[in-house]
């Protein structure tokens, strides 16, 4: 069974899926990410879907779920490069990955992680 | 064109070669890209709830044609337990499994032409046609 | 057949090949005149000789018109494309009785005679041929312009950096919305386009299929990571939407494609501004 990597770049990690994923990969991931978000103490996480040419109900759980754990875990994750044809299909299909936040790229992805820890809070003296 | 495969169903990753046999004839037929996504992902439900609930079973992939279009059938049966309440099965959310509930609801939505026949102790049979526009 | 009509034909059969030159001559002056000045002499003379001899074939070897028929179906498909009437186009064919008369006027021959009523009969049925024919002809290209008035009629527009339109015109059918929306989607992912505007100004009515089609495309665009905008909603559109129980939730509808742009550009983080004479400077707020 194939593992999808998992990559870190800077406070980021980095997932590209580039196999048609079997369903035990995918939990497999799922536990792979929230360790390494652990260990790395990451602040953001892309998945970068570019390659996947279909998401069904399965990975599409896989994606909330590894959004609420992420952000359990205080990191927000971005799922990027969905397919139009997959799109169109979630849509058909009912899924709504709710709580998930979605960009056009992996550019856009990594601008808007960055946003958001410039947007943090500093620390104010009383 | 009468070219029919048939794959079992056992394990997870004969859901990934269910799902890349019906690309491959999707694309034969001449479906369009999000035609073929819409079809795969319908397959790649009922090849998943066949092994889920009935342990496994087996799918028919078959170009048809009906006078006017060519098209794609699939035909998904196990000898599973059955479902006891079709409708409730079709219903958006509802699920036994701990899961969306969307798997036989969506790919209602996904495919031209959808059949579900099951018998309690018997077995479930599903058969979708996505015709080519 | 008769063998008075046979005996007719094989002297129409003499006639037309005799007098070849005249009846040629006189025919391609009277279909001149029927397509009036329109017409390229030069090509219509070549059109008809070509015409004129499968014509001699046809008689000669009795009954296989396939030839002739070939001739003509191009014939007409040519004057449909060129823009003549299905009646101008009949005419040219129907004027060959006129010239042909002409040969058997001056005689007094009641074999020509027969020949020329057979003759006459068979030309009715072959300008009847031209006239179907032109008819599908014009048919085939009425349809080919709806295709590219289709295509041309939905382009996918870039309004501003990272703003896509797609202002809608016409009657929206379920396929057609479809096929828009699967454009725009591409659209948004070749160009990195994180707006799209939707204007359907110029769309007089939606049915209940088209409404879902483009709210499952903004849906759509929302999962890939971007937002659309709808703009130009017609009043008796969105009293069919709310009547039809369609739940637009929040999606953001503007009045105008101004108005859409004027919002899209704020959200992508562009500033506007009227300066006192009326000029309109845009600015840019981030690098
Ligand atoms: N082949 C089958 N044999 C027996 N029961 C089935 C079969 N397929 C579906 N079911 C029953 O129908 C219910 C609905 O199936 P459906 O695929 O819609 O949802 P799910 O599998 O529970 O969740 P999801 O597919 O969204 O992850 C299942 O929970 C299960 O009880
Ligand atoms: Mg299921």
């Amino acid at each position: 069974m194939e593992r999808v990597p998992v990559l870190k770049l800077g406070d980021l990690l980095i997932v590209s899926i580039q196999i048609d994923l079997q369903d035990q990969s995918v939990l497999m991931l799922q536990e792979d990410l929230a360790d390494a978000i652990v260990e790395s103490r990451a602040r953001g996480v892309i998945i970068d879907i570019t390659a996947v040419e279909i998401v069904d109900s399965f990975i599409g759980r896989m994606l909330s779920t590894i959004a609420s754990i992420s952000r359990m875990l205080d990191a927000e994750t971005i799922v990027v490069g969905m397919r139009p044809a997959v799109a169109i299909t979630l849509v058909e299909l009912g899924l709504s990955l709710g709580g998930v936040r979605t960009a056009l790229n992996l550019e856009k992805g990594v601008a808007m992680l960055k946003e958001r820890g410039g947007a943090d809070p500093v620390a104010v003296p009383e | 064109m009468t070219s029919a495969v048939e794959l079992v169903i056992a394990g997870n990753s004969d859901v990934v070669i269910v799902r890349q046999q019906v690309r491959n004839s999707a694309q034969q037929v001449g479906l369009s890209l999000v035609d073929q996504t819409k079809v795969v992902t319908a397959a790649s439900e009922l090849a998943r709830n066949a092994l889920m609930y009935a342990g496994g079973g087996q799918v028919r992939i078959e170009v048809v044609n009906n006078g006017v279009r060519d098209g794609l059938r699939l035909d998904f049966t196990d000898e599973g337990p059955g479902i006891p309440d079709l409708d409730l099965a079709l219903t958006d959310g509802w699920s036994t499994g701990g899961g969306l509930g969307l798997g036989l609801s969506g790919s209602r939505r996904l495919v031209d032409e959808f059949d579900l026949e099951s018998k309690t102790g018997e077995g479930t049979r599903v058969t979708v046609i996505k015709w080519a526009r | 057949m008769t063998a008075h009509g046979d005996a007719g034909q094989l002297r129409m059969d003499e006639l037309l090949r005799a007098k070849e030159e005249t009846v040629l001559k006189r025919w391609i002056d009277l279909a001149g005149a029927t397509v009036g000045g329109r017409a390229d002499r030069s090509v219509l003379a070549g059109r008809l000789r070509e015409v004129y001899q499968a014509l001699l074939q046809f008689i000669g070897e009795g009954g296989d018109a396939s030839d002739l028929r070939g001739l003509l179906a191009d014939l007409s498909r040519k004057q449909a494309r060129e823009g003549f009437t299905p009646a101008e186009t009949a005419a040219v064919v129907f004027s060959l009785k006129e010239a042909v008369y002409g040969l058997i006027e001056s005689e007094d021959d009641v074999t020509a005679l027969r020949g020329y009523i057979w003759l006459a009969r068979q030309i009715d049925d072959l300008g009847l041929f031209t006239f179907e024919t032109f008819v599908s002809a014009r048919e085939k290209i009425i349809t080919d312009q709806a295709e590219q008035l289709l295509e041309l009629s939905t382009p996918v527009v870039k309004l501003w950096d990272g703003i896509l339109a797609v202002p809608l015109v016409g009657t929206l059918d379920s396929a057609r919305t479809q096929v828009v929306m699967e454009k725009l989607l591409q659209g948004l992912v070749e160009t990195g386009s994180e707006h799209a505007v939707i204007d359907i100004t110029g769309v007089p009515a939606v049915d209940t299929q088209v409404a879902q089609h483009l709210l499952k495309a903004v849906v759509a665009a929302r999962l890939m990571g971007a937002e659309c905008v709808i703009s130009g909603i017609r009043p008796q559109i969105a009293h069919t939407i709310v009547t039809l129980g369609i739940e637009f939730g929040d999606i953001v509808t503007k009045a105008s494609l101004a108005d859409a742009l004027a919002y899209t550009l704020r959200k992508s983080g562009v500033q506007v501004t009227q300066r006192a004479d009326k000029h309109v400077v845009v600015g840019l707020e981030r690098v």
